[in-house]
């Protein structure tokens, strides 16, 4: 899909962020589509560190950092503030967090976003964990994965709750967008930024990009792996317009699903997964994508 | 000059219409009591469509913090109200909002803090967040709550000062006594407080600015010293908008007053709304022949050390007055005036005493005890005993 913005970089290279880092490329395409008309808060993660130390930035739109568990308040604001003082609604107003700062502290706040309909387009990107602090479990991390505070072992499989549904949370707010993506597919991340944005009230967006240095993959396989995530039917593309949340449309449906395995194995997180860890996991991701309806 | 309008309102509403005349833009706010009717009243004023501004209803005082630093960072007017456990909660916020150096104002009913759960007046709330870079003032009565909040969007909006400021009035002894206060007009306060252009950009993508960086240790220290300038360049701004609100407005306001403190040997220095009782005290024992003055404080933060040194460094005893603890160490007040004293050639003795914590009652005869207390120690000639609590029950005790 072809945009006006899309000769502009809004996230200017240069930034810490490590090799491969799937979150750098979820944000080129976002900022891309968002355009120099948009106003961004994020939460304290990588994103954030990696890309505002002072005296320089690597952001080219108006961001502000103030907190962990805040960034969807710190939208509030911005956006009742922009309504108040006349600048009706043609400025993005985009609240980033990552997994941590979605899914667990910064949930309440973005609840009270959503329920208040303020017009901001909340964007979490989702690396399956604390990456910032070292790779702590979250309520995002998956089933089997190790991590520091989840650490495999003789008597621990590593993380051993499944991950939280957090889109479809997100969607039973009654938002009139919300949706998942991944870097795999940029244009149909593209595309569902720019619903997002155009949607008349808050949007949530789940976008799922890998993490090199937290799951432990090979810098290269950063996009292979988030393709190879929802060809297995591991992460599901979805939207649900106009706060139909039970009526969610599958926006990519791999025509002959990949065993997870494949996914499992590039990933050194999974390293200490028996055939049998794994035959459980496939049966979880089979009743998923049965669930989903493929 | 409009005329001013004699109303007769609870502390709460004078701080609201304070607020209300200071035309914010933003008002993200949470219920807590004793602040609650703060809300309410603002709320009324938009229904009512006496007040142009934007209400969020927030889903807790972390996130009234947070918007209200969203909304400052993009140039708007922002304020908010709270109390006791609801500072508490936004407490990571107010080092955010001064370190990023927003002029949000607070209006705060003082109140204790948990556990055990208590709602009435203390000061602990607001001065457990002493550090976090926001300028304090403190109301003795529902008038200077009012007239505080439209000289904090003044001081705090300064180009030169640009710092979050708090308001503090009393839990239940202010918040939600009716006393007469006077309102200035709104064309007055208009001429008092111009709008507000934050001088060194916003939140803007005409001008793209990232607000809230990361600072490593090459720069955090001097970032930090930079906003402690900023504070301390602050009384010589906040004496010259109390002059100029004087003139305009015909109320007088100072850092700390003192009262019948001249010839005084021994000095009380409180802060709220205890100053009325322990002036009608000092007026009693001034009747009797002894010595005593009053001075009050009303800037907290920055600490007025210059004032309190004029006022007080010819006396032979200073009786801090806390309403606060800090366990381990004695009354906040006490700390900042021991401080004040410690290079200086002559200094008062000091003694520090602990009162009206959770709402327990102040009366006259505890100022007298603490004026005999102290005086007992001067004519003694050492302290042995630095802090006392003052009116404990005994009953209770046991
Ligand atoms: C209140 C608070 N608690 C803890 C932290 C420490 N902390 C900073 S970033 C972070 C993890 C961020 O994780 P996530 O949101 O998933 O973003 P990521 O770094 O993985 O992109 C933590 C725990 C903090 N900054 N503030
Ligand atoms: S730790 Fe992971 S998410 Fe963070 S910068 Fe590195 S690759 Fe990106
Ligand atoms: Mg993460």
């Amino acid at each position: 899909m072809m945009s006006e913005n899309e000769e502009k970089e809004l996230l200017a290279s240069g930034h810490r962020m490590c090799a491969g880092c799937g979150e750098g490329t979820a944000m080129r395409a976002i900022l891309k589509e968002a355009g120099p008309n948009s106003i961004a808060t994020v939460a304290t993660g990588c994103l954030e560190v990696t890309t505002t130390a002072y005296p320089q930035t690597a952001w080219e739109i108006p961001l502000i950092h103030a907190a962990f568990e805040n960034a969807a308040s710190v939208a509030s604001g911005i956006e009742a503030a922009l309504k108040q003082m006349d600048k009706k609604g043609e400025t993005n107003i985009l609240s980033f967090a990552g997994d941590g700062g979605t899914f667990d502290i910064g949930f309440q706040a973005l609840s009270g976003m959503f329920e208040r309909k303020h017009n901001v387009t909340h964007i979490c990107l989702d690396n399956e964990a604390y990456m910032n602090t070292g790779i702590q479990r979250c309520s995002s991390t998956p089933y089997g994965a190790s991590t520091t505070t989840s650490p495999s072992g003789k008597e621990s499989i590593g993380e051993d709750r499944p991950k939280k549904p957090i889109a479809r949370i997100a969607g039973a707010h009654d938002i009139p967008y919300a949706a998942t993506a991944t870097i795999a597919y940029i244009d149909d991340l593209k595309k569902k930024v720019n619903k997002a944005l155009k949607a008349d009230g808050p949007a949530f967006l789940h976008v799922f990009a890998p993490c090199p240095t937290g799951w432990r993959h090979g810098s290269d396989d950063t996009i292979e792996l988030a393709r190879l995530a929802v060809e297995t039917g591991v992460f599901v593309l979805w939207e649900a317009e106009d706060g139909e949340i039970c009526d969610i449309k599958i926006t990519k449906k791999p025509k002959e699903r990949k065993p997870v395995k494949e996914y499992l194995k590039k990933q050194r997180r999974f390293a200490h997964l028996t055939e049998e860890h794994i035959e459980k996991i496939q049966k979880e991701v089979d009743e998923k994508c049965e669930q989903y309806g493929f | 000059m409009g005329e001013q309008k004699g109303l007769t309102i609870q502390g709460n509403m004078a701080t609201a219409l304070g607020a209300k005349l200071s035309r914010p833009d933003v008002i993200p706010a949470y219920p807590i009591t004793p602040s609650t009717l703060f809300p309410e009243k603002i709320s009324e004023y938009i229904a009512d469509g006496e007040l142009d501004a934007s209400m969020i209803r927030v889903e807790s005082e972390h996130s009234a913090m947070s918007a209200c630093i969203g909304a400052s960072a993009s140039g708007a007017r922002a304020c908010t109200a709270s109390a006791s456990q609801g500072i508490a909660l936004m407490h990571e916020m107010l080092f955010i909002a001064a370190g990023m150096r927003l002029p949000i104002v607070m209006a705060v009913g003082n109140r204790a803090l948990s556990a055990p759960i208590n709602i009435w007046a203390d000061h602990q709330d607001s001065i457990s967040s002493r550090d976090s870079g926001w300028l304090q003032f403190y109301a003795e009565k529902n008038q200077e709550g009012l007239d505080l909040m439209i000289l904090a969007f003044r001081i705090a909006e300064d180009e030169r000062v640009l710092l979050p400021a708090m308001v503090g009035i009393d839990g239940f002894v202010l918040t939600h006594t009716v006393e007469g206060v006077k309102a200035p007009a709104q064309e007055d306060v208009d001429d008092f407080l111009p709008p507000y252009e934050p001088p060194h950009g916003k939140l803007d993508p005409e001008e793209p600015m990232t607000f809230g960086s990361l600072g490593t240790p090459e720069y955090y220290q001097e970032l930090k010293y930079d906003q402690t300038q900023a504070m301390e360049n602050t009384p010589e701004i906040i004496d010259e908008i109390f002059d100029e609100f004087e003139e305009r407005f015909g109320r007088e306001y100072n850092r700390i007053t003192p009262y019948k403190c001249e010839d005084a040997d021994i000095i009380l220095l409180t802060m709220g709304s205890m100053s009325g009782t322990a002036r009608a005290a000092v007026d009693e024992m001034r009747e009797e022949g002894e010595k005593v003055g009053l001075a009050k404080l009303t800037v907290f933060r920055p600490f007025p050390g210059d004032l309190l040194k004029e006022i007080a460094g010819d006396a032979d005893g200073l009786a801090v007055v806390d309403r606060n603890i800090s366990p381990g160490f004695g009354g906040a007040v006490f700390a900042e005036s021991a401080g004040t004293f410690i290079n200086e050639n002559r200094s008062p003795l000091m003694k520090n005493f602990i009162v009206g914590l959770g709402g327990r009652e102040i009366f006259k005869r505890n100022f007298k005890e603490m004026y005999e207390k102290t005086k007992e120690a001067v004519e003694a000639g050492e302290v042995k005993k630095p802090v006392e609590w003052i009116n404990m029950d005994e009953d209770v005790m046991r």
